[in-house]
Parts: structure tokens; sequence; C-alpha cells
């Protein structure tokens, strides 16, 4: 079993921004499991089909977990236990190897934001025994004052939820983009989150690795679906600067990558259901699949940075095998 | 002969369509139920309102009914009207009064857009 590269270098050649001597980094990206992984090249999603296994390397390096879009309390057809494959995701989590050093969740903990289910979600995602760094996604802010992710999961954050940590030399910014969104609009960070971060970034060096995560896709995968965030751009473009930037966010159900310049951006599984690949169902509602298909489907990432290294490397871990 | 009844000429068929495609404007422009109020119905479905531009008398009531996996809302972009979050199957109902434009969209998934067009009373 060997590190394989992805697809990821030559979707980096083909926007023709990406300097040769950090393709070598590229091969950091790779995905594992029996699911699918899908790419952006030129803007065009595709599937690449199935990779191997990274081999885990090295000992001065950093590796959390990210699981997302939990949607605990959903129970309709694609999938009727979600509670379930979440119980399952974190099985997995405790058989890892190497213990990650914490967690961060991409928002749609909760299905429909009622108590009882932050209160599963909390109590299956506890069995990890790991800290959790949460951003909110849409569905955790559908309680009529809106309240119950804040109290649960806001504390010490600022605005809808935004806040930053650091940890092993990389800096992390969990930010919101799911509240105050616009008729016709995509997803939303406002200018009070720009602003923020703006300053948040501005004592940093161009040479600190940093991490971003937020619910719905900051770069535009397919508008006509709402997939993206009309002011992640600007976003971007506060972290032009920085040499190694790794964008993870979740929203979409499926396992997308693409690279730009120093920025690798990655969308996670579900742990609940999968969404259809953009532009190939009527809408992106839940995707119905035959069971023995589904947690091929789902499943959770780990997030390695190593030291020296531009890329983090990112492997995906379906809810099979 | 039999030939002509089993084959309808295309003036016929043309006629008939006319006629269902009346028969559906005046239900889209709502029907009066027994009290006498004028109600309607948007059905949310594949992440779209349909019908997404909707015609109708003023005093109309319009109930938008969820039918898809996934919640939504149905906010006015005026903030005159906005449902709480519906599940599978919920409803949102809003009685239009006044003639105008109420355009609206679904606060989660902001890509889903649609608007009630209130006409004015003849005579008026």
């Amino acid at each position: 079993m060997g590190t394989n590269i992805g697809n990821g270098s030559r979707s980096a050649a083909e926007t023709g921004v990406e300097r040769p001597s950090r393709r070598k980094v590229l091969e950091c990206m790779t995905w594992a499991g029996t699911g699918v992984l899908w790419t952006i090249a030129a803007g065009v999603p595709r599937s690449v089909g199935l990779i191997e296994e990274a081999k885990a390397q090295g000992s001065d390096s950093l590796t959390f977990l990210q699981i997302s879009d939990s949607h605990v309390g959903f129970n309709k057809p694609a999938n009727p236990n979600a509670i379930g494959t979440l119980e399952e995701a974190i099985g997995k989590v405790k058989a890892l190897p190497a213990k990650p050093a914490f967690m961060i969740h991409t928002g749609d903990i909760s299905h429909l934001s009622k108590p009882e289910e932050f209160d599963d979600a909390d109590r299956v995602i506890g069995d990890a025994r790991l800290d959790v760094h949460y951003v909110p996604g849409e569905h955790d802010f559908l309680d009529e004052e809106q309240k119950l992710y804040r109290e649960r999961y806001g504390r010490g954050t600022k605005g809808a939820g935004w806040y930053s940590f650091d940890a092993n030399g990389v800096h992390f910014v969990g930010l919101v983009n799911v509240v105050d969104l616009k008729a016709g609009g995509l997803g939303n960070l406002g200018t009070e989150q720009l602003a923020w971060l703006e300053n948040d970034l501005q004592s940093r060096s161009a040479s600190t690795p940093i991490v971003v995560f937020a619910h719905i896709p900051l770069w535009i995968v397919y508008p006509q679906w709402g997939w993206g965030t009309d002011d992640g751009a600007r976003a971007l473009e506060l972290l032009k600067r920085f040499g190694s930037v790794t964008v993870l966010n979740g929203h979409i159900h499926q396992v997308m990558q693409k690279i730009e310049g120093n920025v690798a951006f990655h969308t996670a599984s579900s742990t609940a259901f999968p969404q259809p690949a953009p532009g190939s169902a009527p809408s992106p509602g839940p995707l119905k699949v035959a069971d023995d298909k589904l947690r091929a489907l789902l499943g959770i990432s780990s997030v390695k940075f190593v030291r020296g290294d531009q890329r983090l490397a990112i492997i995906d871990h379906s809810l099979q095998s | 002969m039999g030939d002509v009844m089993i084959k309808p000429s295309l003036s016929t068929i043309a006629l008939r369509l006319v006629f269902a495609l009346a028969i559906a404007g005046w239900v889209s422009l709502g029907a009066r139920s027994s009290a006498g109020i004028a109600e309607t119905t948007v059905k949310i479905e594949n992440f779209t309102f349909d019908p997404p531009r909707l015609l109708v008398k003023p005093g109309t009531m319009v109930t938008w009914i969820n039918e898809d996996d996934i919640p939504h809302t149905v906010t006015s972009t005026t903030k005159l009207f906005r449902s709480k979050a519906l599940d599978s199957d919920d409803r949102f109902s809003f009685k239009f009064s006044a003639p105008g434009v109420y355009e609206y969209f679904c606060s989660l998934h902001p890509h889903m857009k649609g608007a009630i067009v209130v006409e004015a009373e003849q005579g008026k």
C-alpha cells in the first residue's frame, strides 16, 4: 500500500497557478475508502474513482478529525437511522490506531434544531472523548429564537459563532456562513465577520499554516443548488498571503476537492445521508441508495499536518469496511 | 365512422387542450371554500416553489405544503410573513389582502424564490 497521487495535481496544473516546486506536496491529497472521489478540474466536478489509503507517517505532526452533517433526528427513506450511522462513525473514530488531537464538526449537528436532537448528538459524539470545535449549519438555527446552538456550542465565540484557535503552530478559524441569507443568494459571511477575520489574521506570519472551516463551501461549487458562499472570495482574498491554507466544509454530503494556488479545498461526507453530485438529480435533496451502498457514501475525514509540508493530508474514511 | 371517434382531429385536441388549460388556470387562481374564502396552495418540492409565481385575487389564503425530505421556510423579502422551519408535510398559510407583488424565498436555501401576485379587483 502506498501513497497515491490524487487528481489534485492535475486540477492544480489545469488552473495554471500551481508552481512546479509545490507539486510534490499535492501527493498528500489522497482519499481512501470504497466511495467515490469527486474532484473539480477546470470547474467541472468529476469522479476519479478509488484510491488506496495513504500511509500514516512522521512524528512531528498533528492529526485531527473532521465530522460533518450528522443531521440527528433525520429519519426519512435516505437513512431512517441517522443516529445509528453517527454511532458507527464515532466507532470508527475510537478505532483509529492513533488518537487524533481533536475533532471539528462542520455543522448540521441536528436536523431540526430540537433540544433532544442536540442532546442525542452530544451524547454520541461525546463518546469519542475528544475536544470538538463546532461551526453551525443552517439546520442548527431552526429554533424560533435561534439560541439553542449558541447556548450549547457558542460560548466564547463572536457574532453567530465564529472564532479561532491555535494548535501545534497551525491557526484554525471557524466561520459561520448560514445566517442572514439573502433571497436569491448563497452562503453569507457578512461584513462584520469579514472585518473580524481580517483582524484575526493580521498578526499571523505568512508561514503560519491556516485551516479555515465552515458549513457551506467557501468556494462556488454549484450555485444552481446554492452550493457556495457569496462573499467567500473576500475571505480567500484575506488568506492569499499565507503559504498553506486548507478550507474544510460540509453541507453538500459528498467528498469534493479542489486546489487553487496555496489553498486546498475539501468537503467531507455526511454521517447521515448522501446528496447527489451537482446537477445529477432534479434537486440536492437526500439521495436514496440501496441499503448496502449507503455506508460507502457516509464517513469522516482525518486531516494530518506534517511540519514542513505545504499541504495537509486529508484521508476520508467511509463507514463501510 | 368509428375512425373519427378514435382519432380526434387536431382542432379537437387543441380545443380540449385550451379547455384543460382554462380549468388549470381557474384552479391556480384559487377555489372558493365552503366558507367563501378563496384558498389555494403552493407546493414545495425538489427545492422549488410550485408554481413559482402565483396569481390570486385579493383576500386569498395561500397555503404552502413542504413535500421535500428537507425542511424549508417561506420568508417574505419584506418580512411581511415568515414561516417557521417546515418539516416534511408541514404547512404554512398567509392571507393576501392588498393588491401587489409579494416576493418570498426559503431562508435556509435562498436560491429558492417565489412570488404571490395579488391582482387588483375589476372596477377598482
